[in-house]
């Protein structure tokens, strides 16, 4: 599908449509891996990365609670202080933290981010909840893998592999941020 | 160009507004935590320079320093070289030498922070200074934690009546407060007996403009408690004081002290503040501290944030264009 984004320009590779379809099926992935619905399972929490990716936490544990009738608990971890690269970039604000209820210890954490790229951002992630406590396991899900990875990372849920060049961007645009669902390559 | 926090002149609002969300961030990251570190300083050399004794403040930046991995060093006047003679420039210039990326300096001149800054950055790609106190001068750190406690406690700054009293002549969190409170919308009022306001006090924070909020001041306490939003409390410096600025303690106590008594004409959700360290019976009472109207403790918690907040802004990051990854 190629059209112009309306919004924010740009080549649309998913549409609103696309990205509710694609989130819903990593929603289906997470309850069947990690044998959320099985009463013998692990206890699963999301924590989403700011700020698409606390949205997309949100809203996959709106649709695990609407598929499987288990409502997970929901952390956002903002992982600017652990960045590698905090000298040579400019000054950033710092997003929300927060524990998702019930800690992380022993907890099959998903982390969640909108896009994987150089996996410098999950570097970062996995040594920030390493400060928090210690999950039982960590999964990654990401709504779109745009490859070029730097650091020997996979994500176990992806929504869309998006082969790039590094001269493109891939941005994920979501309503309650931008107005409207979308994935765009300029 | 190394960045400086000498004076509450160096903030406009939305940057001191940008400290407070940021120092507010700081607590979120680390409650509910098992490990109370974060590794955004890592390698980077803090000093603490006090020439004045200090409990709150300097422990405050140590812990600020440590839970974000700074090397954090603390020079003491009185056990350094400093006792055998050494001039403050020397002192300032050995410091960034051995490797200081800030210098948190207490000094009872003022404008020694500035002094500081301005020797230690001569040639460029000196440390980071930050103003802990120069003299009566200003007291910057002071005044952020503070207006985070306010905001906690009162919601928002702007349009909040604030009630300074005491020993305003001597005190620098007063002056920090006044230029900080006024620009971020409050109306402050200081409260002291004459002998203890400075000259030209009422044109702190420049003129009041028309919508701007506004400085008074008054010598009758009992008259500004009823409409305050919060008080504050200052400590009387005898340290500071060579002269007779009051007939007696009691009579200062009996007039400008907040005793259990005066504290009935604050409205039920008034907030008490001190910066510390409280004298209790002069110019707090001795329950008063310790009521639940009062935020002393919060005021300690809230001087980690935002000192961590002040190292984060100054120490990291560059000034180039942003680019995306």
């Amino acid at each position: 599908m190629v059209e112009d984004s309306t919004a924010h320009g740009g080549r649309v590779l998913l549409d609103g449509a696309d990205v509710a379809r694609t989130i819903a099926r990593m929603a289906h992935q997470i309850i069947e891996k990690t044998a959320l619905d099985d009463d013998a399972g692990p206890r699963v929490v999301v924590i989403g990365i700011p700020t698409r990716g606390t949205t997309l936490a949100d809203r996959l544990a709106a649709n695990i609670a609407e598929f499987a009738g288990v409502q997970i608990p929901v952390g956002y971890l903002d992982i600017t202080l652990y960045r590698d690269d905090l000298r040579d970039k400019p000054h950033r604000p710092l997003e929300r933290t927060a524990v998702p209820q019930g800690g992380i210890d022993g907890a099959l954490v998903v982390l969640v981010d909108d896009v994987l790229y150089s996996g410098r951002t999950v570097r970062a992630g996995l040594d920030a909840l390493r400060d928090l406590g210690r999950p039982a396991a960590v999964q990654l899900a990401v709504l779109v893998d745009r490859g070029h990875r730097e650091l020997p990372l996979r994500a176990d849920y992806v929504g869309k592999n998006i082969p790039t060049s590094r001269q493109e961007d891939v941005q994920v645009h979501l309503t309650e941020h931008d107005g409207l669902d979308e994935v765009v390559l300029r | 160009m190394t960045r400086h926090l000498l004076s509450i002149a160096d903030l406009d609002r939305d940057s001191a507004t940008g400290l407070l969300d940021e120092a507010q961030r700081f607590e979120q990251a680390l409650t509910g935590r098992e490990v109370r570190k974060l590794p955004t300083l890592r390698g980077r050399t803090v000093m603490t320079v006090f020439y004045e004794n200090s409990t709150r403040t300097r422990v405050s930046f140590e812990v600020a320093g440590k839970w974000m991995s700074a090397d954090v060093i603390n020079v003491g006047a009185s056990s350094s070289s400093v006792k055998k003679g050494e001039s403050l420039r020397d002192t300032a210039l050995t410091l960034r030498a051995a490797g200081a990326d800030a210098l948190i300096i207490r000094h009872p001149a003022s404008g020694a922070a500035r002094q500081i800054a301005r020797w230690t950055n001569e040639g460029g790609d000196g440390p980071a200074v930050i103003n802990a106190g120069d003299g009566t001068h200003e007291h910057p750190t002071q005044a952020l934690l503070d207006a985070l406690t306010l905001r906690q406690r009162l919601g928002d700054i702007d349009g909040a009546r604030i009630v300074i009293v005491g020993d305003v002549l001597h005190s620098r969190v007063a002056r920090s407060n006044v230029l900080l409170l006024k620009m971020l919308g409050a109306e402050v009022v200081l409260v002291a007996p004459p002998t203890l306001l400075p000259v030209g006090v009422e044109s702190w924070g420049g003129r009041a403009k028309r919508g701007e909020s506004s400085l008074t001041v008054s010598h009758n306490l009992d008259a500004e408690l009823p409409a305050a939003d919060a008080v504050m409390m200052l400590r009387v410096q005898a340290e500071r004081m060579n002269g007779g600025f009051f007939p007696s303690e009691r009579e200062y106590s009996i007039r400008y002290g907040l005793n259990e008594k005066r504290t009935q004409l604050l409205a039920e959700d008034a907030v008490i503040l001190h910066p510390g360290p409280m004298l209790r019976g002069m110019e707090i009472g001795f329950d008063v501290a310790d009521s639940s109207r009062a935020a002393v403790l919060q005021q300690v918690t809230n001087g980690v944030h935002v000192r961590m907040a002040v190292l984060f802004s100054l120490l990291v990051g560059t000034d180039a264009e942003e680019v995306l990854t």
